[in-house]
């Protein structure tokens, strides 16, 4: 690979502020819902209030007569009742998926489904005919406990699959040939005096993934292609699935993912809402709009994690670990997400994590229930992978007792071992868990708040400090299609780019890798920059727009950079290749005589040369190129990656916890990531701290409740508590000195977009759990509120407390402005 | 319907609104002002977040009619003369925005503490803001961007923006 010959002017590692930034901060955006073409219909849905529930009847006949009101339909209305949306991950090969319809015909399946729509002139007079939209319901049981929906005599969710169950997944290392056979682990531990055989339940709660800004959709259909805004991650995804759902062919179809406000995850479906928006302005001829309200996303919009996770962990007494068995239950709620199924597999590889496991089994059983249904969110199955591992080495360390730490290094792969195979069959490229741990340790001063923990516990101090440890590894940059193709998932994993040369020698690079938030447009350019030698500000990133940027996989998984921008120096190279051989032909000379360096090509030995931009203007005017090649510089590259990439990191939260009222306070939060070569550092330190407040906000602050009824019961900002400034500290991030490239692309970079998140949570549970564990508490299930804080240490003490039956608030956690105390005032 | 006679980015409007409309929708959909977002509809998110007459407000908790004879500030209308305000040059040095949809608020919000104090310590700013979620960025580059903006806008700091006023009703 070329790249420019100063490496005082390399873009690369630069910590440039956003050049996206400029419209951002002047409102000068283009979100959805700003979208509005002349004669815009607005949709609005009617939904279930039921979780499960038969229709016995719709009166639409008031909502039809309101004001303003174009029509009121449903799906027998629209003729779309056999239409269902697609699920692209087909987990096994007798994988159960009922059909997830437009909108519910007979029954609903979970509160917040859409029975009908109401199309309307404004959005106020769609919503308020929905409400005078009368639908009569026969109640059915719910379903909602994932070990009573699999029990014999549960009620069914879809009585046509004649079971609750939609799939289980296995994992066997013994039976894959990548390691030992658990089972014989475990009777081997078990028959052993010098060895433990540790179980554990851990619960991971259904969380609401909560981008800032709603689902939206507008579809117009005039012209020859049909044009579908959508805030989406996945406008190349969405644009295959619309085809799929409705059969309209997909060169008819232009999808556009303008300014999107957020996703996590949870703007890779394909939703209801956006093909009824392609249905109605199709019949209507109008373009039509959905935006969801923010009561209606927390509702209907696909949630995350929720799983029962049952580990079992076999150990020799001086430490070594020699087995895991990771049993899981994982709610899929009331159908199958475009990769819901898929979700707690992508887990199955992580259980591991950075220790030598030398057996190890994954067993997951997908459950249907009568809830929303889940999909992917910031992690997808990592997450919840290093929750389980990190908290049962905890558990472990606390058996024998060995400091937590201590016992990780003991197990974990030594950075002289790597490249290292695991036992789940992935080959680890690079990585140096000991240099992270040093790192991190000596900025949290791990030895010095050991002592205060001490003097705490011996002074009976009201407020117990507790250290919370994650030593973590993930695998992103989704991914080798091949691997992706063993796992039956229905797509690849490439990216694509194109880069296109300008005749003025400014440069136009399209990107599959659609942004939401992360900053591609300011990280891209710097690539593009050093690749041809070319000033950052004279490049252009053009994304999200199928008719712009036809190609792509999009974004999801940590895969922009890894892949996507790979795709882009693959690209690159293309060019300089091109550019070469004019340079040549224009310098008469020969192609091996030329060099490339800071955007000249130079003949070797001489001062003769051609700047990239002088070249690019050549080959605009095509009046002198070589016979062999076309008169253009521009170049398309599809990246397909042969390995995932593992960054790692270790994480050390302290918690400092009243015993008194159980109010947990992170008083610090140190975390030393290892990504490979940062692009850019800026972006990098604020993708961490955002994943770490959602990795945090699980441990503490959020969680999806349902009553007994299957009625989501905080569906509003009010009460899912996203954390406020007020509730989180700032947190002593790092990378790495002398980070562990990833071998496997020619940047060497990993993924970063996740990391914080799967890393935080069960630093955060580790260390309220250290605080507490000399009162005798063993667990506290996640959201670690004061409340559950509080009623686990009166129960190690003995005391009985009453059980309130929804816990979710945190004081203070998310309200904004709005004090639980005081709700009438925004006044301090 | 009612009428109501608003400045709004210091150009004066006199429209029919209908009596229940929110602010917010009234300037996002009657005059266009789409910079201002909505997040929630429970006044928990402050996306909406603008000036009215100075003070900071959420735009989906006023209705279009109380903003009558009032002076409004957006987003769009807080950038002078094609000159940033501090604020906004600071949440860009300081990467204190992602997918940029909470940024409109945060940004109204940051200001509208700041003349209420204008040298907040982290703690101050966290509280000032707690009203404004954020979901991508864990707020920590925000606070340093309200604290690096009272930096920059002490007097002295720059030559014409030492006030902490309002920045409400430029046009008049």
């Amino acid at each position: 690979m070329t790249a420019t010959a100063d490496p005082t002017t390399l873009e690369i590692g630069k910590a440039r502020t956003r050049k996206e930034d400029a419209r951002l901060i002047t409102g000068r955006t283009k979100y959805t819902d700003s979208i509005t073409p002349h004669g815009t219909l607005h949709l609005s849905v009617v939904r279930s209030p039921l979780a499960h529930a038969t229709i016995t009847g719709i009166d639409k006949s008031a909502a039809e007569a309101a004001p303003g009101v174009i029509g009121v339909y449903t799906a027998a209305d629209l003729g779309v009742e056999a239409v269902g949306l697609p699920c692209a991950w087909p987990i096994t090969p007798d994988q159960k998926a009922p059909q997830r319809p437009l909108l519910a015909s007979k029954t609903v399946h979970f509160a917040g489904e859409g029975v009908a729509v109401v199309v309307a002139r404004t959005v106020a007079e769609a919503r308020d005919a929905a409400d005078l939209v009368e639908i009569d319901y026969d109640p059915l049981e719910p379903v909602l406990d994932m070990e009573a929906a699999i029990a014999p005599g549960a009620t069914l969710v879809h009585p046509e699959l004649e079971t609750n169950e939609s799939a289980t997944w296995v994992f066997d290392a013994g039976a894959a040939g990548t390691g030992g056979s658990v089972d014989e682990a475990i009777a081997a531990a078990e028959a052993d005096p010098d060895s433990i055989v540790l179980k554990r339940r851990f619960i991971q709660q259904r969380l609401i993934p909560a981008f800032m800004e709603p689902r939206s959709a507008v579809c117009d259909p005039s012209g020859e292609q049909i044009t579908l805004w959508a805030a989406t991650q996945v406008p190349h995804i969405l644009r295959t699935m619309t085809t799929v759902t409705l059969g309209v062919p997909e060169s008819k179809l232009r999808v556009i993912a303008p300014d999107v406000g957020g996703g996590f995850g949870g703007k890779i479906g394909v939703l209801p809402e956006e093909m009824l928006t392609v249905v109605l302005a199709q019949k209507l001829g109008k373009p039509i709009k959905w935006t969801e309200t923010r009561s209606e996303s927390l509702l209907a919009a696909h949630h995350g994690r929720d799983q029962i996770q049952d580990i079992t962990i076999t150990a020799k007494k001086d430490g070594t670990v020699t087995g895991l068995d990771v049993h899981l239950l994982a709610d899929m709620g009331a159908y199958l997400g475009l990769v819901g199924p898929g979700v707690p597999i992508l887990g199955a590889f992580m259980f591991n994590a950075i220790y030598k496991f030398p057996a190890y089994k994954f067993t997951c059983t997908n459950v249907f229930t009568t809830k929303t249904l889940t999909d992917a969110y910031r992690g997808a199955g990592r997450p919840e992978a290093t929750f389980a591992v990190e908290r049962i080495m905890d558990e472990l360390a606390v058996e024998l007792g060995r400091d937590p730490m201590e016992l990780r290094q003991q197990n974990w792969i030594k950075h002289e071992e790597f490249p290292f195979t695991t036992v789940v069959g992935l080959t680890y490229d690079t990585g140096n868990y000991e240099q992270a741990t040093d790192q991190a340790m000596e900025m949290f001063d791990y030895a010095g708040l050991r002592r205060e923990q001490e003097e705490r516990r011996k002074n009976n101090d009201p407020v117990q400090l507790g250290i919370g440890i994650s030593t973590f590894t993930e695998m992103c940059g989704l991914a080798p299609s091949r691997v992706l193709g063993s796992l039956a998932y229905g797509a690849g994993g490439w990216e694509a780019a194109s880069i296109r040369m300008l005749a003025t020698g400014k440069v136009e690079v399209i990107t599959g890798a659609s942004a939401h938030g992360q900053g591609h447009e300011t990280a891209f350019s710097q690539i593009v920059a050093d690749q041809l030698g070319v000033p950052f500000e004279d490049v252009e990133i053009l994304h999200g727009d199928t008719q712009i940027s036809p190609k792509g996989l999009d974004t999801y998984g940590s895969r922009s950079l890894a892949v996507g921008g790979i795709a882009i120096v693959k690209a690159a190279e293309k060019v300089i290749a091109k550019a070469k051989k004019l340079a040549a032909h224009l310098l008469e000379a020969s192609e091996d005589d030329i060099e490339f360096s800071g955007g000249n090509f130079t003949v070797r030995g001489t001062d003769k040369g051609k700047a990239i931009q002088e070249l690019a203007f050549a080959a605009f005017m095509a009046h002198d190129y070589p016979e062999d090649m076309e008169p253009s510089l521009d170049s398309d590259a599809v990246y397909d990656p042969e390995n995932f990439s593992y960054p790692h990191g270790t994480h050390l939260a302290a918690i400092e916890i009243d015993t008194e009222t159980g109010h947990v306070n992170l008083r610090k939060y140190v975390c030393v990531d290892d990504i490979g070569n940062v692009v850019n550092p800026l972006i990098v330190e604020g993708q961490v701290h955002g994943g770490l407040a959602q990795g945090i906000a699980q441990a503490l602050f959020e969680e999806a409740n349902y009553d007994d009824q299957g009625t989501l019961v905080n569906g509003t900002f009010v009460d899912y508590t996203l954390p406020s400034a007020a509730d989180l500290p700032s947190f002593d991030t790092a990378t790495v000195p002398n980070p562990a490239a990833a071998t496997s692309n020619p940047l060497g970079v990993k993924g970063v977009g996740e990391a914080g998140t799967i890393a935080s949570t069960p630093a955060i549970v580790n260390g309220v759990i250290d605080a507490l564990r000399h009162l005798g508490v063993t667990n506290v299930e996640m959201p670690c509120t004061s409340q559950r804080v509080w009623r686990a240490i009166q129960d190690a003490k003995g005391n009985a407390t009453q059980e309130t039956p929804i816990d979710t608030h945190s004081p203070g956690a998310g309200l904004g402005s709005i004090d639980p105390n005081n709700p009438q005032g925004e006044t301090e | 319907m009612a009428q109501v006679r608003v400045t709004v980015d210091g150009v004066n409007y006199a429209d029919d609104v209908e009596p229940r409309t929110l602010l917010v929708h009234y300037l996002r959909e009657q005059l266009g002002k789409t910079g201002t977002l909505v997040g929630c509809d429970t006044s928990n998110c402050g996306a909406c977040t603008v000036h009215l007459n100075g003070q900071s407000v959420k735009s989906c908790s006023v209705l279009a009619v109380q903003a009558d004879g009032a002076e409004v500030t957006t987003i769009e209308g807080v950038a002078r003369d094609g000159k940033l305000h501090p604020v906004q040059e600071a949440f860009n040095e300081f990467h204190a925005l992602q997918c940029g949809y909470c940024t409109p608020g945060m940004i109204m919000q940051a200001i509208d503490l700041l003349g209420d104090n204008p040298d907040p310590d982290e703690h101050e700013v966290r509280e000032g803001i707690e009203g404004n979620l954020c979901r991508c960025t864990g707020y920590q580059n925000i606070v340093r961007a309200v604290q690096g903006a009272a930096q920059a806008m002490k007097p002295g700091a720059t030559a014409d923006r030492g006030a902490p006023a309002p920045v409400a009703g430029g046009g008049n």
